[in-house]
């Protein structure tokens, strides 16, 4: 399974903070976010609205990563703490 | 001491942790607060969400980073999360060395790095109760690329 969590503003648009998606059929992350475009209706929508920052295994990333089962990918808009 | 917590923190305890070595010459510290404007708009409250974890692990990564480049002997990062009201504080960072120098610039680096780097996410509530998620700004992507940063979190 893959673990993908969405933060603040995004997780507010898709309705969830948290999914675990079976690994079988999903190689890197292209391909997982190509699957969550489709994992409800209104997602593609959302997920296509701004660019999103990409995190695999809690390390930022703008790259393809390969995934593994057990792999956590989380995505979130740009980050304003301080 | 990296810390991401709920409660608010004490200025004079974390300046006597800093003070903790007769090495030390210089402290300098900055801490941010919670303001009553943003963008033309009355605030009145605001929420901090993180990533439980990656959070963390990018704070430490910070001050490694700093730690690398310049001489700190003692250092701290504090940021809060959950719910806070104006004038409230919000993150603290001290850094002790032997001169101001490398107090100073530490503090600036973190501070930059922090606000741009580190997964931590403003929503603000506004006077009319509208709550609105804060934009990242170009200014503090600006203030980051001085540093000539090779790794981020």
């Amino acid at each position: 399974m893959i673990k993908v969590l969405f933060f603040a503003k995004l997780s507010e648009q898709l309705g969830t903070r948290e999914l675990l998606i079976e690994s079988n059929n999903i190689k890197d992350t292209e391909q997982l976010f190509q699957h969550l475009l489709k994992y409800q209706a209104d997602w593609s929508g959302v997920l296509n609205s701004q660019i999103w920052l990409k995190a695999v295994n809690q390390s930022m990333t703008t790259k393809n990563v390969v995934l593994n089962d057990g792999d956590e990918v989380a995505y979130f808009p740009p980050v304003t703490g301080g | 001491m990296i810390s991401v917590q709920k409660q608010d923190f004490n200025q004079q305890v974390e300046y006597n942790r800093l003070k903790s070595k007769t090495s030390i010459g210089a402290i300098v510290t900055f801490t941010g607060l919670v303001r009553d404007i943003n963008q033309d708009q009355r605030v009145s409250d605001l929420t901090l969400e993180h990533y439980p974890g990656m959070t963390e692990k990018c704070l430490i990564d910070i001050v490694r980073q700093a730690k690398a480049r310049w001489n700190i002997i003692e250092s701290t990062v504090i940021h809060r999360i959950g719910a806070l009201t104006l004038s409230e504080q919000i993150v603290f960072v001290g850094i002790a060395s032997q001169h101001r120098g490398d107090a100073f610039a530490a503090c600036e680096f973190i501070m930059d790095y922090l606000k741009t780097q580190a997964p931590f996410w403003k929503k603000e509530t506004m006077e009319s109760g509208e709550t609105k998620w804060v934009d990242a700004r170009e200014a503090d992507q600006q203030a980051l690329s001085k540093w000539n940063l090779e790794n981020k979190c």
